[in-house]
């Protein structure tokens, strides 16, 4: 149970983090408009294909004691983000960057832009404007955009091994805990954790997509009635 | 420019804009940039902008509300400069006091009416805000929908809740583009009423954006056309769409009759010429154009400004009289349409083809059926010229 502990924990802690970087960036995205923008779209698409292992090689070389990101945690915190929960959720948030800013610009570039020049000619700032009309018309795909994050950090398996190696408790996730029970023979306890596993990607997609067909209406309700 | 009670009542706008735009989408060869070039003074009160779609109505508004950024210009209401290139001013739209109900009207899905007409008095504190958000709910009617969502009215609900959120605000001025288009002539009456009673108090420049003749003529007092994002003619409602001077603008100006002929003959002294229509034996009389015999022109007819007869009529003043055959007739509303071909082809005999706009009462009156003989009775000034 350790393991499932840990691994809801740092899907937890990933997609809220996620959520807080990828708003601005995904809103700068959508409504900027430059010569450059394809290579940041690009950027951003990129850990959809790379695989987990290179992935997670250069997120090691990054967190280790002589990559800048562990340097820098050595000057801060006296210690390295190798091997620790630390430098797991930093490479996590690499990894699932994608499921969170995708569905955020998608959701920001289905409002009519008409609202949003509605809202300026009404004497709004962009950050009124962001809060007032962007954030409660893009509710579905921010539900989408944490949900989806959070069960692709929790499934996660080639970056959390090379980054975090296998220390019980501390790196050990549910999918290497798995890996771990099928080496060593233990079917019934591999069988356990996998089905959980399952169940939980299985109720997660399905809040996914129950919530994009009914979310409209109802969340708009909630949200004005506070 | 008066100032009454800390808000400016009668203060004039004035815009003078360059904005060249490049529709990406268009086919290459046809991406010519449009450029909208026009200077205008707009007084207080209502004045339409007038013109077919792609004429730059909406690039104009764009621009004085900030949205698009013009290549050069100046734009300022009275006193205050809202854009100066020269200078290198440009306020944001949320600083220009503009207030802009669009096309389509853009109300807040997810939010109440009265939500949406607070929107814009975030600024103001709570007693006078609720006071401002009543009285312009009750300016406009839609106090008894105030807690429903945009979605929940019907489209004249939703526009009196537009110009509400819009008029709240206390801007210094109105731009609104084609928001009544889509609504029947009662429902368009009773806001515009509401509009002038609003406005009759606050007495602020109103630009109304549309392509319709018909709302020229309903709602005007003062009209600027604007073709090819130039001003092609401005005035009353009469004078501009009297004088339509290119092909496209009489279409919109809902010229039904638009005929290709050739002229015949200059009779200078009368002010007046023939034209040969459409390569028919039908002739008829016109004022006189800048062009010689043997030119190529364009008419422009009303289909309203056309008489019919069921005899030859005699002793009129009108110089055209033509006879033709009724070939189709169609009631739409309280208009009958009828399709008259008179003349005859050299060769073909089809004819020339003339839309014909008259009264169920004259139809019955006169016995009108398909394929009756009538008489076709036009005004010399009744044909317009255009340049061809």
């Amino acid at each position: 149970m350790d393991a499932l502990l840990l691994s809801l924990r740092l899907a937890t802690c990933v997609s809220l983090i996620l959520l807080f970087i990828g708003m601005p960036l995904a809103y700068w995205l959508a409504y900027w408009n430059w010569r450059g923008k394809f290579f940041l779209e690009a950027i951003v698409a990129l850990p959809l294909v790379l695989p987990p292992t290179v992935l997670g090689f250069y997120a090691l070389v990054a967190l280790g004691p002589h990559g800048p990101l562990g340097r820098i945690s050595q000057a801060l915190f006296h210690h390295g983000l190798a091997f620790t929960f630390s430098g797991l959720v930093v490479a996590s948030l690499l990894y699932s960057f994608p499921f969170t800013v995708q569905p955020l610009i998608a959701s920001f570039e289905a409002i009519d832009p008409r609202l949003l020049e509605a809202s300026a000619v009404l004497g709004a700032g962009r950050l009124r404007t962001f809060a007032k009309v962007i954030l409660p018309l893009s509710l579905p795909g921010i539900v989408t955009a944490v949900v989806l994050s959070f069960a692709h950090t929790l499934g996660e398996f080639g970056v959390v091994l090379m980054v975090g190696g296998n220390l019980a408790g501390v790196t050990r996730t549910v999918s290497i805990d798995i890996y771990d029970h099928v080496q060593s023979l233990e079917y019934a306890e591999a069988n356990r954790m996998a089905l959980v596993l399952l169940i939980i990607s299985f109720a997660v997609l399905s809040v996914v997509y129950g919530v994009n067909r009914k979310i409209g209406r109802r969340v708009w309700a909630l949200w004005a009635a506070r | 420019m008066g100032v009454v009670g800390g808000e400016i009542t009668s203060a004039q706008l004035a815009v003078r804009v360059r904005k060249t735009r490049t529709y990406r989408d268009h086919r290459p060869a046809d991406r010519t940039p449009f450029v909208l070039d026009v200077a205008l003074e707009i007084p207080p009160g209502i004045t339409i902008v007038f013109g077919p779609s792609g004429a730059g109505k909406s690039t104009l508004l764009d621009c004085i509300a900030g949205l698009l950024r013009p290549d050069e210009g100046r734009i300022s209401i009275g006193a205050q400069v809202l854009l100066d290139t020269d200078r290198g001013i440009s306020l944001p739209p949320q600083k220009r006091q503009v207030a802009y109900v669009f096309q389509s009207l853009a109300l807040f899905p997810h939010i109440t009416v009265e939500q949406n007409v607070a929107y814009g008095l975030v600024e103001t504190r709570m007693p006078e805000r609720g006071t401002r958000v009543n009285e312009a709910l009750d300016a406009f009617r839609v106090r008894k929908f105030a807690h429903r969502k945009p979605h929940e009215l019907s489209g004249g609900e939703r526009q009196r809740a537009a110009l509400a959120r819009s008029l709240a605000t206390s801007p210094h001025v109105l731009l609104l583009d084609e928001p009544l288009t889509a609504l029947d002539a009662g429902m368009k009456k009773s806001i515009m009423d509401d509009l002038r009673a609003w406005n009759a108090a606050k007495n602020i420049p109103v630009l109304y954006v549309t392509h319709s003749r018909e709302e020229v003529d309903a709602l005007g007092e003062r009209v600027i056309a604007l073709e090819q994002g130039k001003m092609a003619v401005s005035g009353t409602p009469h004078e501009v769409l009297a004088a339509p001077r290119r092909s496209s603008l009489a279409q919109a100006a809902g010229f039904e009759n638009l005929l290709t002929g050739t002229i015949t003959e200059l009779r200078e002294s009368d002010g007046v010429m023939r034209v040969c229509l459409e390569e028919s034996d039908c002739e008829i009389e016109t004022p006189l154009g800048y062009s010689a015999v043997g030119d190529r022109v364009k008419l422009a007819i009303r289909a309203g400004d056309i008489l019919l007869a069921t005899e030859p009529p005699h002793r009129l003043s009108a110089r055209n009289v033509i006879p033709g055959t009724i070939v189709s007739m169609e009631q739409r509303g309280a208009t009958v349409i009828a399709k008259v071909t008179a003349g005859r082809n050299a060769g073909v005999g089809e004819g020339v083809s003339f839309t014909v706009h008259l009264t169920p009462g004259a139809k019955r009156t006169l016995g009108l059926e398909v394929d009756c003989p009538v008489w076709l009775v036009l005004k010399t000034y009744s044909c317009h010229v255009l340049d061809a």
